[in-house]
């Protein structure tokens, strides 16, 4: 095995409420949607009609962009409702499930026999292509290019992230299914990236085809960009893929079984969750449907419902949707209380990263950290901090200002291709000038795109 | 809290749009920012935020310069008894000084601060809390005899040239405090220079004493007196004649050690000012023509205000270099270019001033190079590989 690459920047966010290792029996919901806001970039069109009954792998839309890229129902029910916002967007494709679980057949057909097109026809069929993103740009994944590598990390560092050897346990089969998949879609190799100390799961261990590598440090040791930077930097010109072990697992599904299967497990975490613990639901689950009762009521307190970890998720509502891409739900304290002399005491329920606060003095203590801002907006004064928080070779406040100046050429010179917004959260957490990074970054890559559009 | 809060909210609606004193929304914002930490969420982005601001930054940098500011203010009231030949108790001669300092300090920040609503009021931005450190080292780096309207006058210019016409805090290319006093140095020559050191006001039946001189360290040093140069304690201790804040070296440390402890200060770069300033004194020691050549290179960091310098002026985030590489070298010539300026210029006895002004300017130039060279990096590494694809 290679040698384990050590990251010393960063910053592991002492967060209450982490999800025991213990698996809830699965609840139905009957409700389920699929959110086109969530993937980034996408134009649906809409390829069924309201009252339509559906089945686990019916597509429901396509992307405008990229016709061959199919979205379909997690489950088999009825599409019941179109959800539109502002300018008519759609925001949400409600499914109301039928709890027949029915599958689309994709075919069996032996992956040993297939040509990489039919591959991609498979996955792209299926509703699975999503799953692939792509850098530069952090979007999904273009199937009419072909990656340099492909990389999976084995495992997550954002805050209070689920432990995945717990969530690939008694699906290790699935998983090497999957990489076997991936491997034929690249000419290069698969990277797999492994914690040095707590990945102990054989599906990582043990898996095939594959390239292993080591990681040691704090988050974001887990994000796929920094793994990357660390085990094959991604140069202008290049393209490579990275997907989700849970995606990779429902990849093998799709390829031994022939159906879409949308299961997957998440974790329901924070300090506003009375007993954190992982449920296996179907994607795009209603929340209420398994965080009903397991979420603290106080009074005076708004839980904050994150789809996603604290740092890059999004909120929904107590009635929202589990994103796509999610494998964790986050429920914080709304932090909408106004506090005397807020910025002055130092109380000891504020973490910081600035040793002006106790914080430092007891890096045991674990927070319930809520969503007050604490000041406006400010313009970048501190200089020095942000390199602290993206242990890459790339210079965080120097990029981030390219992008607010919209300076294409030194955006690129920069290393904008290599980062994605979630590379950018630990930056945007420590920032005193509360500066809207991963945003910034964001309308930076999609500045980026529409040039090379 | 609750009721203090309701006050607040009571007499808000004043201030915000169709109120009565609409004008002044942003100075109350000011304020009850200030008194509440408002009780604002997260939108975009992270939803979880560290508990620092630009509040407490600021503030940090404030409490740093207290040591600085009691010790300055004792110490305007020893020279002074000291030039009249007065035996007085500690007490006494803190109070006379902080008689003296006061004043300045009120007008420093007052006039400061009207200037800062003012433009956040006509930009329609919160106003930023930069000034709260600038309007106290201000009156540190004046000597005490300033007059108040020349301290308004020097602060004004500085808010407004300095850093309003670039875009507030965090844009200004010019530490606005030195900028204040390099106005003055400029402006009223006679004012920063000769016997302007210590408080001679004198009242009816005081004279000074026989032989008293006001001269600084370095003023003496440039006038080729050594026989009147203080020792090395003193220097160290501060008791003697300069500029309000900048003439205890003890006091500074302190202030070094809070900066550097909370981490708030850059620590690269005040021991990088440290290390030029020390080169640089060596460099002169080799060649030493003279006495101001030869004096040990130590100390010519307890005088004048190089130790004030350093942690106080050189470290403003905004105006140093903001990269880590460039901290070293921004430092660095700092120290040397104060040294040259100091031993070298006959019309300058303080070189402190001047060189943090001048890679002030410098600083970007410096930063240009550290992010080309980063740039560079990244462009060899895509060359390799496409050498790699071709063979």
């Amino acid at each position: 095995m290679s040698k384990v690459i050590k990251i010393k920047r960063g910053l592991d966010i002492p967060m209450l409420g982490e999800a025991e290792r213990i698996l809830q029996p699965p609840l139905k919901s009957s409700e389920y949607a699929l959110r086109p806001p969530v993937f980034h970039g996408l134009v649906p069109k809409m390829l069924v009609e309201e009252g339509t009954p559906v089945k686990a792998g019916t597509p429901l839309f396509f992307d405008k962009y990229n016709e061959d890229v199919l979205y379909t129902s997690p489950v088999s029910g009825t599409y019941t409702q179109l959800v539109r916002g502002a300018k008519r967007r759609i925001m949400e494709v409600r499914i109301e499930a039928d709890g027949k679980e029915e599958y689309v057949n994709f075919g069996t057909e032996p992956l040993s026999t297939m040509s990489r097109e039919q591959i991609l026809e498979k996955l792209l069929k299926s509703g699975l292509w999503p799953a692939i993103h792509k850098r530069p740009f952090a979007i999904v994944a273009n199937p009419a290019e072909k990656p340099r590598d492909i990389f999976i990390s084995a495992f997550k560092s954002a805050p209070l992230s689920p432990d995945l050897d717990f969530v690939v346990n008694g699906r290790e089969a699935e998983f090497q299914a999957g990489l076997d998949v991936l491997a034929k879609l690249t000419d290069g190799d698969v990277h797999l990236s492994m914690h040095a100390t707590q990945n102990t799961s054989r599906a990582f261990k043990e898996a095939r085809g594959v390239k292993l590598h080591q990681f040691i440090g704090p988050h974001p040791s887990g994000n796929i960009g920094v793994q990357i930077h660390h085990i094959k930097p991604l140069n202008k010109g290049e393209v490579v893929w990275h997907v989700d072990v849970q995606d990779v697992i429902s990849m093998g599904i799709l390829f031994e079984k022939g159906i879409y299967d949308a299961h997957k497990v998440v974790a329901l975490a924070g300090p506003e969750v009375l007993n954190p613990r992982y449920y296996k639901i179907i994607n795009g689950a209603k929340l209420s449907s398994f965080a009903e009762n397991n979420i603290r009521v106080k009074k005076d307190v708004n839980p904050r419902f994150i789809s996603g970890d604290a740092l890059t998720g999004e909120k929904i509502g107590r009635d929202g949707y589990v994103g796509y891409y999610d494998d964790m739900v986050t429920v914080i304290p709304e932090g909408d209380h106004p506090e005397l002399l807020g910025w002055l005491i130092p109380t000891p329920d504020k973490h910081s990263v600035s040793r002006t606060f106790f914080s430092f003095l007891m890096p045991w203590k674990k927070y319930s950290l809520n969503t007050n801002i604490r000041s406006g907006e400010r313009p970048f004064v501190i200089t020095g901090l942000y390199e602290k928080y993206l242990p890459m070779d790339i210079m965080p406040m120097q990029l981030i200002k390219s992008v607010m100046i919209n300076d294409i050429d030194m955006m690129e010179k920069l290393g904008i291709y290599e980062v994605a917004p979630e590379d950018f959260a630990l930056c945007e957490y420590v920032c005193p000038s509360k500066i809207e990074m991963q945003t910034i970054l964001r309308d930076g890559l999609d500045v980026m795109i529409k040039e090379f559009a | 809290m609750k009721a203090l809060h309701n006050l607040v909210e009571k007499v808000k609606p004043n201030f915000e749009k169709g109120g009565k004193f609409e004008k002044l929304y942003r100075t109350f914002e000011a304020f009850e920012t200030f008194l509440f930490v408002q009780g604002n969420v997260t939108r975009k982005g992270s939803h979880i935020r560290d508990a620092m601001d630009m509040k407490r930054t600021m503030f940090h940098v404030v409490i740093a310069m207290t040591p600085v500011l009691l010790f300055g203010m004792w110490n305007v009231g020893y020279q002074h008894f000291l030039a009249i030949g007065l035996e007085v108790s500690f007490i006494d001669q803190f109070l006379h000084g902080l008689i003296r300092v006061l004043p300045l300090i009120v007008v420093s920040y007052a006039s400061g601060l009207i200037v800062e609503f003012i433009f956040a009021t006509i930009r329609n931005h919160e106003v930023n809390e930069g000034f709260l450190v600038s309007g106290l080292l201000i009156p540190l780096v004046i000597p005490v005899t300033t007059p108040l309207w020349m301290v308004a006058l020097a602060t004004v210019f500085a808010v407004i040239i300095g850093k309003e016409v670039f875009g507030g805090t965090g844009m200004n290319i010019l530490n606005p405090a030195l900028l204040a006093r390099a106005f003055l140095f400029f402006a009223y020559p006679s004012y920063l220079s000769g016997e302007v050191w210590i408080d001679t006001a004198l009242q009816e039946g005081q004279q000074l004493v026989d032989g008293f001189s006001g001269a600084t360290a370095l003023a003496v040093l440039a006038a080729g007196e050594m026989q009147y140069l203080p020792s090395a304690l003193e220097m160290f201790l501060g008791t003697i004649p300069g500029s309000i804040g900048e003439t205890s070296t003890v006091a500074v440390l302190l202030g070094a050690i809070v900066l550097i402890a909370t981490g708030v200060g850059s620590l690269r770069i005040m021991v990088s000012v440290v290390a030029g300033g020390l080169f640089m004194a060596f460099i002169f020691n080799i060649f030493a023509v003279n006495d101001f050549m030869a004096i040990p290179p130590y100390y010519h960091l307890i005088m004048g205000g190089f130790a004030f310098g350093t942690v106080f002026m050189a470290t403003d985030p905004v105006t140093a270099s903001q990269t880590g590489t460039g901290k070293y070298i921004y430092g660095f010539l700092i120290g040397v270019i104060t040294i040259l300026i100091r031993v070298v210029n006959p019309a300058y006895p303080e070189g402190m001033m001047l060189a943090i002004l001048f890679m002030n300017v410098f600083a970007p130039l410096v930063d240009h190079y550290v992010v080309a060279a980063n740039i560079k990096r990244r462009l060899r590494r895509l060359k390799s590989t496409t050498v790699n694809v071709q063979s």
